[in-house]
């Protein structure tokens, strides 16, 4: 039987790195991927752009964007809940990983058009994450890295803290596979509604999920159970308010909402429940699923008028249209009169009264409510009037396995494995306790990934 | 909105699935195009459908083309209401069905020209000159006096303009009326010149696969130089003919068999290359129902291209006159079938690129 150097179970942006750095210092990498070719790599197929240090504007980044205030947005968007030396180490190497990642063959172009606040932290990827996937595909099979779709890893032998093997179920039955060193690098286990529902019960079945319905998680099951450590807890994840017309899985970006800071939110009770001019895009963008989840039956509908209906994105589904509110209330289920006195409360408390300005917070507010619009506070006046419903979207979760400084995992016991590496979703909870940075998924792939791939093969020489 | 043909339905559907995405606008002009609308008339699709080149790289960088639900396939659709424009705009209409019957009227009408210019030969002078006349003064004109020749071709050529030029007004007035600058034709040639957006945003081409190893780009430019050059050639020569009173043959030397012969090497690399690619390409980013269209396109310009090169090469033999029946009966069809086939692919980006260079102006003068 072959023993490899390096065996690697996933196929997006952390496996790829990981296999890529590794095979680069010589080792003979396998990696096995779950799914089928065409949804290889999980969430790398949704994601656009990376989130990266720099200190100086590059052709695609329009102004610096240092390691300490990537610091300060991070300890910002998690409440402090961090391993903060992990994340200054990961901070330290992004630097690097815009130029490393480029000499694998992936490229950038400047913001898309509709996201132009981030053009001054994120790269993103010219074609998209899926483009980006193909070109690192390209570059570690053109390195002679082995890949392996529809296998999957359902169990992993440990002895005495150290990976001896992994048992792999493929379409010909089962085989058992035997590496120096393990690099789990098999994103979150967000498609697992059951195991969801341990972080939010019943809630749970309402979630939609952004991505592909392979990430179930059973790798993670499988080395928590062999005695690697856990971290973070079963409800944190990135949720995001979707279209609750989107498919279960797989619906991507094209399903997002991006119109909350036009019109007022409201729950099946038809009332507001959230300041919907809290904070500006894409900081606002990562609270929502979690609002949404907190309301009854899960769902919720963003109501505004015809001014406002070219202001943002747009999005797969057209909005739900009236040209009455009590009709909008109809076409949406919910009671007209309760809506009708909901828009008219908010109504009469807007102040108003300065310029309008998506683009910061423009000081125009209700006053008097007992949940106030603090920005963006314009009255929902002129039909048609429109409504979008909205769910909970799942992007990734974050209940993984605890790793160190180099990317090795830690045992329960506080034992650092020697030979067992983990790389992206699979350990993004060692950096996110909580909350969301956009683009920050795919640097904890990329930097942990290539840190893998490094320390891995440095312990197989 | 609704729309005239299921292709343009379903592009309408890709257009909105794709401008709630985004991704792909770094890699040509159909999605920054793309983006500056919300709803898209069929004269809009047209033009976008027009604007692509068909590298193929979206269909790759897409999550969502098939297998998933949302089945997304840019280029395919686009190419398929692409086809179908030329044949939409074309006039005179009763002429549209050629458009699907291009490779069976590409074959007739070549077997016809050149059986009529044989028989012309050997009716027209004396029956032996067919396979003699390498021997006498005049050459081409012992087969065919040059007026009767400049007669025929010219009308040909002047039919071909017109029918064009009433196809590509159609087409230009289908997205509204456009306000082209001068900037804007020079953006638009420079585009067209260069094939810019037929690299997948500088990865490269795909043809048959998911790696970008297509070398389109550089068949497409041996086809058209050829083309352009085969074009200077015939040019240059009527020129010596009326102004410099020249009469053809033209020495190896001169500069109208120079250009000929470039362009003919030209036009017989490049369609070679082409069709090569063409019976390699992956299914999904090809047309239903063109394939005669195209391959007959590609056809036409290799006998034109390798039938003038071959007059250059055995002119001094008996196969002159045959060869001569070939080249003028493949010139001729290719002119008479212009309007109604894969030609006017090249007339239409052209104009979609225009149209394109001044959207993009007015647009980035609203947003400064």
């Amino acid at each position: 039987m072959t023993q490899w150097d390096v065996l690697v179970a996933g196929g997006g942006n952390a496996a790829l790195c990981a296999a890529i750095a590794a095979r680069r210092a010589g080792c003979s990498v396998l990696v096995l991927e779950k799914a089928p070719k065409f949804y290889r790599g999980g969430n790398t197929r949704h994601t656009r752009n990376m989130r990266c240090a720099h200190d100086a504007a590059t052709g695609t980044l329009t102004g610096p964007y240092t390691g300490d205030e990537f610091m300060e947005d991070l300890l910002r968007v998690t409440g402090g809940n961090t391993d903060e030396a992990l994340s200054r180490m990961m901070i330290a190497r992004s630097y690097d990983m815009l130029d490393w990642i480029q000499e694998q063959g992936v490229r950038f172009q400047p913001s898309l058009g509709g996201t132009l606040s981030l053009g001054r932290t994120n790269s993103f990827f010219l074609g998209g994450g899926r483009s980006m996937l193909n070109a690192l595909y390209r570059t570690a099979e053109g390195l002679g890295v082995v890949v392996r779709y529809e296998h999957e890893i359902t169990g992993v032998e440990i002895e005495g803290h150290r990976f001896r093997a992994a048992t792999v179920r493929h379409q010909d039955g089962e085989s058992r596979i035997e590496a120096q060193t393990f690099i789990a690098a098999s994103g979150g286990f967000q498609a697992d509604i059951d195991w969801l529902k341990e972080g939010w019960g019943e809630r749970a079945e309402n979630f939609l999920i952004r991505g592909t319905p392979y990430n179930k998680g059973s790798l993670t099951r499988a080395l928590i159970d062999s005695g690697v450590q856990q971290i973070g807890d079963a409800a944190q994840c990135h949720a995001v308010a979707i279209d609750a017309r989107a498919p279960k899985y797989d619906g991507g970006i094209i399903t997002r909402l991006d119109c909350v800071v036009f019109g007022i939110v409201v729950n099946k009770n038809a009332e507001r429940f959230y300041d919907e001019g809290e904070d500006i895009w894409p900081k606002r963008y990562a609270i929502w699923g979690r609002l949404v989840a907190a309301q009854p039956e899960q769902i919720a509908y963003i109501v505004f008028d015809a001014p406002n209906l070219e202001k943002f994105m747009p999005s797969l589904f057209p909005p739900v249209e009236a040209d009455s509110i009590a009709g909008l209330a109809g076409k949406l289920s919910l009671d007209p009169a309760a809506l009708a006195d909901t828009v008219d409360a908010f109504n009469n408390a807007v102040v108003g009264g300065r310029p309008f300005d998506h683009t910061e917070p423009d000081g125009n507010r209700t006053q008097g409510l007992p949940i106030d619009k603090t920005n963006w506070a314009q009255r929902i006046e002129t039909p048609p009037f429109y409504a979008y419903p909205v769910r909970p979207g799942i992007t990734f979760t974050y209940l993984g396995v605890r790793v160190d400084a180099h990317a090795r995992m830690v045992m329960a016991d506080g034992a650092v494995s020697e030979n067992m590496f983990a790389a992206g979703e699979i350990m993004a909870g060692n950096v996110l306790g909580q909350g969301y940075a956009a683009g920050i998924g795919m640097t904890i792939g990329a930097v942990f990934g290539r840190l893998a791939g490094e320390e891995a093969a440095a312990h197989v020489a | 909105m609704s729309h005239s043909t299921p292709a343009l339905t379903e592009a309408n559907r890709l257009m909105t699935v794709c401008n709630s995405c985004r991704y792909c606008e770094g890699l040509c002009a159909v999605f920054p195009a793309m983006e500056l609308k919300r709803s898209f008339s069929d004269g809009d699709l047209n033009h976008l459908a027009n604007l692509c080149h068909n590298c193929g790289a979206c269909y790759h960088d897409c999550q969502f083309t098939p297998p998933h639900e949302f089945a997304v396939n840019v280029p395919g659709t686009l190419a398929q209401v692409r086809s179908e424009s030329y044949a939409h705009y074309a006039w005179p209409a009763a002429a549209r069905p050629l458009f699907a019957r291009h490779g069976t009227a590409l074959a007739i009408g070549l077997t016809l020209t050149v059986a009529l210019f044989i028989a012309g030969f050997v009716a027209a002078g004396d029956p032996g000159a067919l396979t003699s006349a390498h021997l006498a003064e005049g050459r081409f004109y012992a087969l065919m006096p040059h007026n009767a020749m400049v007669a025929l071709f010219g009308a040909a050529f002047l039919w071909m303009l017109v029918a064009v030029f009433m196809g590509a007004r159609a087409f230009w007035r289908d997205a509204g009326t456009p306000q082209i600058g001068a900037i804007d034709h020079a953006h638009a040639a420079h585009d067209a010149a260069r094939l810019r957006y037929l690299d997948g945003g500088g990865m490269g081409c795909f043809n048959d696969s998911d790696q970008p190893d297509d070398r389109r780009k550089l068949w497409h430019h041996f086809t058209f130089y050829g083309f352009l050059l085969c074009f200077a050639a015939t040019s240059l020569a009527t020129l010596y003919h009326y102004i410099l009173g020249w009469s053809a043959p033209y020495a190896w030397h001169s500069g109208p068999a120079l250009l000929g012969i470039a362009g003919g090497i030209g036009l017989t690399v490049g369609p070679l290359g082409l069709l090569r690619a063409k019976q390699t390409r992956m299914n999904e980013l090809g047309t239903q129902g063109f394939r005669g269209m195209e391959v007959g396109f590609i056809l036409i310009l290799l006998i034109t291209g390798t039938s003038g090169l071959a007059l250059r090469l055995l002119g001094e033999t008996p196969l002159l006159g045959p060869l001569l029946a070939l080249h003028l009966g493949a010139v001729l069809t290719f002119f008479l079938t212009m309007p109604y086939g894969k030609f006017v692919h090249g007339l239409y980006r052209y104009l979609a690129l225009a149209r394109h260079a001044r959207d993009m102006r007015r647009h980035s003068l609203q947003t400064d």
